[in-house]
């Protein structure tokens, strides 16, 4: 067995006040002073050492938003003094996409490595747009699953990037036909290029740091080279530049030390590609294709070429396809590639890598039942240092996470736990799955129940016609 | 094997009622109705008064309100805290005696409480709850009055976009009280009791552990006084459910914790929890901080320790190791029937066939959208379809297989309401299993903090001493004896509107649902 994929965490707390859902109200000029206040009995003990908190203004704002919305205080007090509000900073986060709840919930996983957890049930919405219209499914008793959750079996998250042989030759038991490289990482994850808008440079070298402890890979423009810190030469092996059409190369030293490469979509592609391939045979090739009003027809296309290995195709920030008024989905994209590519006998050979719209550990397991062979993420990571997603990432604009503060520990730290809270949630749902191979996952849809498909063929029977939306 | 035999040479076990003695003498509870007013000094409402420095103590207000929302008490200077919880907010301002258009200062107003926007979610809404506590309060389904809209939530899907197209007038005019609401849970003819429970629903499976004893004990007296059940849990079986032996399911889960031959021979009812809807394809989880010397005791494990049980059952990767697993149970208690929960893959009709086929007296389906345990959020909405799906797939594939009388099938997973109970029934389950709704009447607020620390801080779902005594047993009984009785006169009135004698009538009548996204055209379609 192969040793077992483990990224080694410790909790990273943040550096900014929380941001709770809700904060206590408390009108204390009518209190009573009763020495049994209910404050004292705050289960979560956000009141016991209130005067403590005093020192300075976070600690207001924290005994204020770390409420945890139990109403027992405002049900208890004996002059009814208090009362919950809703903190308008908290629904400031985000966007309608980024919502609230996914910002804190990443900030949470960024702070503890761990699998968010509790009670009372599911409370959102039957179903929704994007990645809420379809559920992974689950092994019951009829098929045999194996725990790899808790511990006695290995659930492999690997994947390969590269193209793959369709078959192998041997002469008297010899390999005949030469092996096509291969990038092998732990987990089906890679860090993408952040959006301009979102850009700040001085994060660079953290990411890459995170890359690297956690074994995947970074992409990065190759313009940025030299901000990539003093580790830069060391974590090459994680590095995957990126090239603009017509951009110079990396020289040849230094491209030499990296497995995977990516170059923007145009007409030289073939060229392109050979010209890498000769600095560097072994290094693997992927090909950036914007999903826009062409992209499933351009990816479909390039997809059937030989010298294609990998296509990485990018949705919007918001998974939605590029510059169109009603934009498709990325998950409903990439799976007519990937269809489009199994009917024409290529799939196997190819590597898609998916991005745009990964917004929760639940999007990589669900995309790559769509079809993609991995996924690409940017925004999750720089939401575990804080960000608010607030799009003001200006220089001489203020930034509510100061950025510009952060130190290696705090940002590499709180990356990393993001990576790992999500690779344990990839092993929760595929052991629930069970599936025990990330690999194997890819296109499963065998393993997922789709929202429009159930409505059919339950509710379709018995009601009729659905509306249109 | 046994059942094997039934099928074959078409002869029926020959069973005494009960092969083993009631171990110890059961508790009678009584299902008669008494106020249970809320245990928090200051209820939460859905709409707040306010007072203003301008009110000149004339006392009008007290004269006028007939809900008696103003309390002046006599001797007292200074109006008390006023009982929002009754006000009926817009719904008053079209009688005469609405307070803020009468009072002679105009020192009252009447608004919304802002605080309702953190109570509740898309799945149980601020008004589903306030209307479930006043349900526990007063056994009564609440008035129309007070405005809340509690028959469906606001998920957008499934049970809160169905509707029942209720006739204009009944087609029979039935009197109420010969309206059936019981459901027998043995259709095997297998010589085994034919338990019927007097309403279509019992308690869901909550442990020792995941709630308190006293939650427990409140579920298990209610269950009691409506001859139905409540259920262990994967967490062991108290000796204070002892005197509610007839009415506790014993729960053999995957992680066997606290099952012993005890605990399966003393009840009729024995169920086999193969996945559960809060995190279907996981085990159960029980996090260290609640895992307190008490519960540790009972499940024969380390205090402080977590317990993650695991999936599946490792005995079982067949429907074969299913029906040895069944057979064990019923050669350990021969008087018992056997319910195999599962949860709602893709294929659940073929499991819940084979299930049958095995020999499974109820089969339970649990739906994605419910539970009340600790469950990861991946998992919550993730995994598995929700039971609206499950339900029809599942009764339509027994119905076709011919088997669909001959097993009880459950569905729980997200049901609230007595609407939500019925709409349940008349997409093809016989009854249901409910959970949430009893911690509701309990108290709860769905904050979600149930899972670690000291556990719940409304002292419900906890095993921490102190705040595990906030739940009275006496007081909590009542208050879900209340939630039923308030359920079952709804459920009453639903069978009544279709001229329905019994709930079992209303099995499987979709063509009494609409679906609001739908064109109900299905009709036209075929």
């Amino acid at each position: 067995m192969p040793e077992k994929y483990h990224i080694e965490t410790r909790p990273v707390p943040p550096r900014r006040p929380r941001i709770g859902k809700c904060g206590v109200v408390d009108w204390r000029e009518d209190c009573a002073r009763c020495h049994n206040c209910v404050k004292k009995a705050c289960v979560f003990d956000r009141y016991r050492q209130e005067t403590q908190y005093i020192r300075g203004l976070n600690e207001v704002d924290n005994l204020f938003f770390e409420c945890m919305g139990c109403f027992s205080c405002v049900q208890q007090c004996t002059k009814g003094i208090l009362a919950l509000a809703a903190n308008p900073a908290y629904e400031r986060l985000g966007n309608s996409y980024w919502t609230p709840e996914i910002i804190q919930t990443t900030w949470t996983q960024a702070e503890t490595a761990k699998i968010p957890v509790s009670g009372a049930g599911y409370r959102g919405k039957f179903t929704g747009p994007g990645f809420d219209a379809m559920w992974t499914d689950m092994s019951e008793i009829v098929r045999p699953t194996r725990d790899g959750i808790h511990g006695r079996e290995y659930i492999s998250t690997a994947v390969d990037i590269g193209r793959k042989s369709p078959l192998l030759t041997f002469n008297d038991d010899k390999l005949t036909a030469a092996l096509p490289p291969l990038v092998d990482i732990p987990m089906p994850l890679v860090i993408d290029l952040m959006p301009l808008e979102y850009k700040i440079n001085n994060l660079l070298p953290f990411m890459l740091a995170a890359a690297a402890r956690t074994g995947i890979l970074m992409l990065v423009d190759y313009r940025d080279w030299n901000l990539l810190g003093a580790d830069k030469e060391r974590h090459l092996p994680h590095v995957v530049f990126y090239l603009e059409a017509g951009a110079p190369l990396p020289p040849t030293e230094i491209l030499r030390r990296t497995r995977l490469v990516e170059i923007n979509d145009s007409s030289n592609i073939e060229r392109r590609i050979g010209e890498l391939k000769t600095i560097h045979p072994s290094i693997v090739t992927a090909v950036r294709i914007a999903l826009d009003s062409r992209g499933i027809e351009r990816a479909t296309e390039l997809g059937k070429q030989p010298y294609i290995e990998v296509l990485h195709l990018v949705s919007d920030i918001n998974g939605n396809q590029i510059d169109a008024i009603r934009p498709r989905f990325v998950k409903d994209m990439v799976r007519e590639v990937h269809n489009a590519l199994v009917k024409s006998g290529v799939r196997d050979q190819i590597t898609i890598m998916a991005g745009g719209g990964i917004a929760l550990a639940e999007h990589l397991a669900k995309q790559i039942i769509c079809g993609a062979d991995l996924v690409s993420v940017n925004l999750p990571l720089l939401i575990a240092l804080e960000c608010h997603l607030c799009h003001t990432c200006q220089p001489r604009i203020s930034c509510p996470a100061h950025m510009a503060d952060i130190d290696a520990a705090y940002g590499v730290g709180r990356m990393t736990n993001l990576i790992a809270a999500w690779h344990d949630q990839l092993i929760e749902v595929m052991g629930a799955m069970g599936i025990r191979e990330a690999r194997r996952l890819r296109g499963e849809v065998g393993r997922a129940l789709f929202f429009n498909e159930l409505e059919e063929e339950t509710f379709g029977r018995l009601f009729g016609t659905r509306k249109a939306a | 094997m046994v059942d094997s035999l039934v099928r074959e040479k078409q002869h029926k076990q020959e069973l005494p009622e009960k092969t083993t003695a009631t171990f110890v003498p059961q508790e009678q509870v009584s299902r008669e109705v008494k106020r249970a007013p809320s245990r928090y000094r200051n209820e939460l409402s859905k709409y707040i008064i306010r007072r203003s420095n301008a009110c000149i103590l004339c006392g009008k207000c007290a004269e006028l309100c007939p809900q008696g929302v103003h309390v002046l008490k006599p001797g007292y200077k200074y109006f008390a805290a006023p009982q929002q919880q009754v006000c009926i907010g817009p719904a008053c301002q079209k009688t005469d005696h609405y307070c803020v258009d009468h009072c002679p200062q105009k020192a009252l107003q009447m608004v919304e409480n802002p605080m309702m926007k953190l109570m509740g979610d898309y799945r149980w809404t601020a008004d589903m709850i306030l209307a479930t506590w006043k349900m526990a309060e007063t056994g009564e389904p609440p008035s129309p009055e007070y405005g809340y809209d509690y028959e469906t939530g606001a998920s957008g899907g499934g049970f809160d976009r169905i509707r029942f197209k209720f006739p204009e007038k009944p087609p029979v005019e039935v009197d109420e009280s010969e309206i059936d609401t019981s459901i027998e849970l043995n259709r095997r003819g297998d010589g085994r009791p034919n338990i019927r429970i007097d309403v279509p629903w019992y308690g869901g499976g909550m442990s020792f552990g995941s709630v308190s004893i006293s939650t427990q004990l409140s579920k298990a007296r209610a269950a009691a006084a409506f001859n139905t059940f409540t259920c262990t849990g994967e967490g062991g079986y108290m000796e204070r459910l002892h005197p509610y032996d007839d009415h506790t399911i014993t729960q053999v889960a995957t992680g066997l914790f606290g099952v012993r031959e005890d605990t399966i021979q003393r009840v009729r009812i024995v169920e086999f929890k193969y996945a559960q809807g809060a995190k279907p394809g996981l085990g159960g989880h029980l996090l260290a901080d609640k895992v307190t010397s008490a519960v540790a005791r009972m499940r024969e494990t380390v205090m402080g320790i977590s317990l993650f049980s695991p999936f599946p059952f490792h005995s079982v990767y067949s429907i074969e190791d299913h029906q040895k697993h069944m057979d064990w149970i019923k050669h350990l208690n021969r008087r018992a029937l056997v319910s195999t929960k599962v949860s709602t893959p893709a294929d659940v009709d073929m499991v819940a066939v084979g299930s049958y086929s095995a020999g499974t007296h109820i089969i339970h389906i649990d739906g994605g959208y419910g539970g009340t345990g600790a469950a990861p959020d991946i998992a919550k909405k993730n995994i598995a379809m929700p039971i609206e799906y499950a339900i029809v797939k599942v009764h339509d594939f027994l119905t076709k297989e011919g088997v669909r009388d001959k097993v009880t099938l459950i569905a729980s997973g997200g049901l609230r309401s007595a609407h939500d109970i019925a709409k349940a029934i008349a997409l093809g389950a016989d009854g249901v299993v409910v959970g949430t709704a009893e911690l509701v009447a309990l108290g709860c607020v769905r904050c979600g903090r149930c899972e670690s620390g000291r556990g719940c801080p409304r002292g419900i779902a906890t095993t921490d001493e102190e705040l595990s005594k906030q739940v009275n047993v006496e007081w909590g009984s009542q208050r879900i004896i209340n939630l039923y009785s308030a359920w079952r006169k709804e459920l009453v009135s639903i069978l009544k509107a279709f001229g329905m004698r019994s709930v079992a009538e209303l099995r499987g009548r979709t063509d009494l649902l609409m679906h609001l996204d739908y064109e109900n055209n299905a009709e036209q379609r075929k």
